[in-house]
């Protein structure tokens, strides 16, 4: 094994004295010419504590290629440095995956408008699932308290804070809707979001370089901005991580709704659908003929949000 | 005297720029000082918003673009506007418009200068720009209008850079300009600045989810609004050139951006008559952004104020061009004009464009934007560098015409 990657090396090093750059050895060297320099720079504040071990993993970090693109072997080297770097930065042990999807899987969503009583147990299960920010309080999901006669979420009431449920009213959450033909992703000027195979849209964090073109292009109001450092309370971080889903953040990155690809790529529902507790919502394979979603469809009245856009979200409404 | 070297080189080129760009009287000092700790604040600003993060600004999930943005748009539109300049200048020969384009297309660097300066530090990780260079970054192109927007731009600001660049350096060796290397190239920055504002305007008018700017009206109306305002900030800078120093501008210049302004302001009045007729008339869902701007929405109205001021700065400045005395030139009363339609459109163009397309959010919020302070500093930095970019190129550029043109009488040779 490590002569091997010992030759790997050598063969890099070689062609970048033969100067045949390809993109990645490029970087390297752009690397190995800046990096006495510059190191700060890109490690930011932290220079006081930072090894040099954390410095190098950091540098690496910075100059690696956007996830797509990697190689598995790729894929797991950064999983490993991020892994080192937790451990390095925060003393904190956690495990990060980088499960691709499953053959022959696409998840869909499906929500019963008439169980729903606005308890946001899905809420609070998504805050600590996904590790989400808890000084700006930011919430992928949102539930709407809406008045009868209405079925259009932008009349309620997301802000409501009383006890639920309120008699004549009912409830509507709301998300990133993985849309099949999503605006978000065409926005996006650096492919940093793309739809992954199984119709889960996801970020690299890595690769976003914060322009927000895509919040803008959303209709769903589906992507949160990192304003500044995200902040978890040591105790309540969830170190279950996926590279595509619930790994820290920083600040100056867009993250959203993953329908937490760190759960439902091992077969678990997704924290919302699990924490449920009046059964509104039903998450699964849209090709399985035998799964819920696929009864719902079939045989419920199911509506989407702003089906004039022709965005195709994989998100139903429906009622019992 | 000068010697009569027929070459006198890059180096002395270059030299003899920065030796006429930094020279000047005690206005110019004062002018030159505040410039620069004006940008000395933004810089300071800038690092506490690198460190902290975009959490300094007064933006948020709901108004996620702002004063930087804003910005960036209406400067575009200022940039694109040399055009009007060099349409007349290059293709009609017209004379007058020939001895002031140069300034149209310093103006038009310093605008793109302040531009690329807005995108840059309304980034959220700006040392991931990279990743945005195609080649060794992931360019999202044809999909994504702002890899467009961002060659458009970056050629743009080569076209207006180089060709004035070519010309000049002609013109201090005392050599006349070969036709055929420069004006395929002012053809091209003709389309080009046209397509400057319409990539800008297609970057909000291709997003269905915000219905205050899918509407097809918007590039044409970019291209109008710009293409009075970007006069109206050449001419600005025409006046101080002649009231401050002694390079002849001919008045007939005034009158025939007067003109141009008149044309261009007019037509931006009916359209955005045309806009406001269709979202009032029939009030759906959509006009209610439009709701927010002009009159406020659930008690939020930190707009409406700016939007009046903008759309009277507008009216008036356009009568003030429309019925002025165009056979005498009256530098106080041009001012005045060019300054409030200017100060008018940018109001309109940034702010009132920009803002009310994030309000009421896609689900329905509706929240008020409010810059803050750091964020008004960089901004301010920004403008000032753009300010200062103008003033270095448009210096030793005047005084190398000058100069040739004194020496015209030798002229022979062609560069
Ligand atoms: S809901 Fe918004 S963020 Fe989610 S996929 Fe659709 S456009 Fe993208
Ligand atoms: S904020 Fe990030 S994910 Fe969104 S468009 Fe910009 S680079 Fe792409």
């Amino acid at each position: 094994m490590s002569s091997e990657n010992k030759k790997d090396e050598e063969m890099k090093t070689n062609k970048v004295l033969a100067g045949k750059t390809t993109r990645r050895n490029f970087m390297k060297n752009l690397s190995i010419a800046a990096a006495a320099g510059s190191a700060g720079l890109v490690t930011g504040g932290c220079a006081g504590s930072a090894t040099s071990e954390e410095a190098g993993l950091k540098w690496e970090e910075y100059f690696k290629n956007n996830y797509r693109l990697m190689t598995q072997k790729e894929k797991d080297e950064t999983v490993a440095r991020l892994v080192r770097l937790a451990k390095l930065r925060d003393n904190r042990d956690i495990q990060m995956s980088n499960q691709g999807p499953h053959e022959n899987v696409l998840f869909g969503y499906a929500f019963n408008i008439s169980r729903c009583k606005g308890y946001m147990d899905c809420v609070e299960a998504c805050v600590q699932e996904n590790n989400l920010d808890r000084k700006s309080k930011t919430q992928y999901i949102r539930i709407f308290e809406m008045d009868p006669g209405q079925l259009d979420p932008t009349t309620g009431d997301g802000k409501f804070h009383h006890e639920v449920p309120v008699d004549g009213k009912f409830y509507m959450g709301v998300q990133c809707f993985h849309c099949e033909n999503a605006p978000c992703i065409k926005a996006c000027p650096t492919k940093a979001t793309w739809r992954e195979p199984d119709g889960i849209v996801v970020v690299d964090y890595d690769w976003c370089i914060g322009c927000r073109y895509c919040l803008a292009a959303c209709p769903y109001w589906g992507r949160r901005f990192n304003w500044g450092d995200p902040q978890v309370p040591e105790a309540e971080v969830n170190v279950d991580q996926h590279y595509l889903g619930n790994r820290m953040r920083m600040k100056g990155v867009m993250e959203k709704c993953t329908f937490c690809v760190q759960r439902t790529r091992k077969g678990k529902l997704p924290a919302c659908a699990n924490a449920c507790p009046t059964g509104s919502r039903v998450f699964g394979n849209l090709l399985d003929p035998n799964s819920e979603i696929r009864f719902v469809l079939a045989n419920k009245k199911v509506f989407r949000f702003k089906e004039e856009l022709g965005t195709d979200p994989k998100f139903w409404y429906f009622m019992d | 005297m000068m010697t009569t070297n027929p070459d006198k080189g890059i180096v002395a080129f270059v030299s003899d720029c920065m030796r006429w760009a930094f020279t000047g009287g005690t206005v110019f000092k004062i002018y030159l000082a505040v410039v620069l700790i004006l940008m000395v604040m933004g810089g300071v600003a800038y690092s506490r918003q690198f460190q902290e993060g975009l959490i300094v600004t007064g933006m948020t999930n709901i108004v996620s673009w702002g004063l930087y943005i804003s910005n960036f748009t209406f400067f575009v539109g200022v940039a694109a506007a040399a055009v009007m300049l060099i349409l007349p200048a290059y293709m009609l020969k017209d004379k007058d418009l020939q001895e002031v384009v140069i300034i149209g297309e310093g103006v038009a660097v310093g605008a793109l200068v302040m531009c690329l300066m807005f995108i840059t530090v309304d980034m959220g990780s700006p040392l991931k720009v990279w990743h945005m260079i195609p080649g060794i970054g992931l360019f999202n192109w044809p999909s994504s209008i702002l890899t467009w927007d961002v060659l458009v731009l970056n050629g743009y600001l080569a076209l207006n850079g180089l060709v004035p660049l070519y010309i000049l350096y002609c013109n201090y060796n005392n050599r006349k300009p070969v036709g055929w290397k420069y004006m395929p190239f002012v053809f091209l920055s003709i389309f080009w600045a046209v397509s400057i504002h319409m990539t800008t305007a297609f970057l909000y008018q291709g997003l269905p989810a915000r219905p205050f700017w899918n509407n097809p009206l918007l590039g044409p109306r970019f291209l109008a609004s710009a293409f009075a305002a970007g006069p109206a900030v050449i001419m600005m800078v025409l006046i101080a050139i002649k009231e401050q120093t002694t390079y002849p501008v001919d008045i007939n210049i005034f009158r025939k951006l007067n003109r141009i302004i008149v044309v261009s302001a007019v037509i931006n009045l009916i359209m955005l008559f045309s806009e406001v007729f269709k979202e009032f008339y029939n009030f759906t869902h959509h006009s209610l952004s439009a709701q927010y701007l002009f009159f406020g929405l659930d008690g939020h109205d930190s707009l409406v104020p700016w939007i009046w001021t903008a759309i009277s700065l507008n009216i008036f400045g356009t009568l003030l061009f429309a019925f002025g005395p165009s056979i005498k030139y009256r530098p106080r009363y041009l001012m005045l004009a060019a300054a409030s339609l200017f100060t008018g459109i940018w109001i309109e163009k940034g702010f009132g464009l920009i803002i009310p397309g994030f309000v009421p959010s896609p689900m329905g919020e509706v929240v008020d934007y409010t810059p803050s302070s750091t964020e008004i500093m960089i901004t301010l930095g920004v403008l000032a560098t753009g300010a200062l970019v103008v003033t270095l190129l448009i210096k030793p550029a005047l005084i190398i015409l000058r100069k040739h043109k004194e020496d015209a009488v030798e002229t022979t040779a062609s560069c």
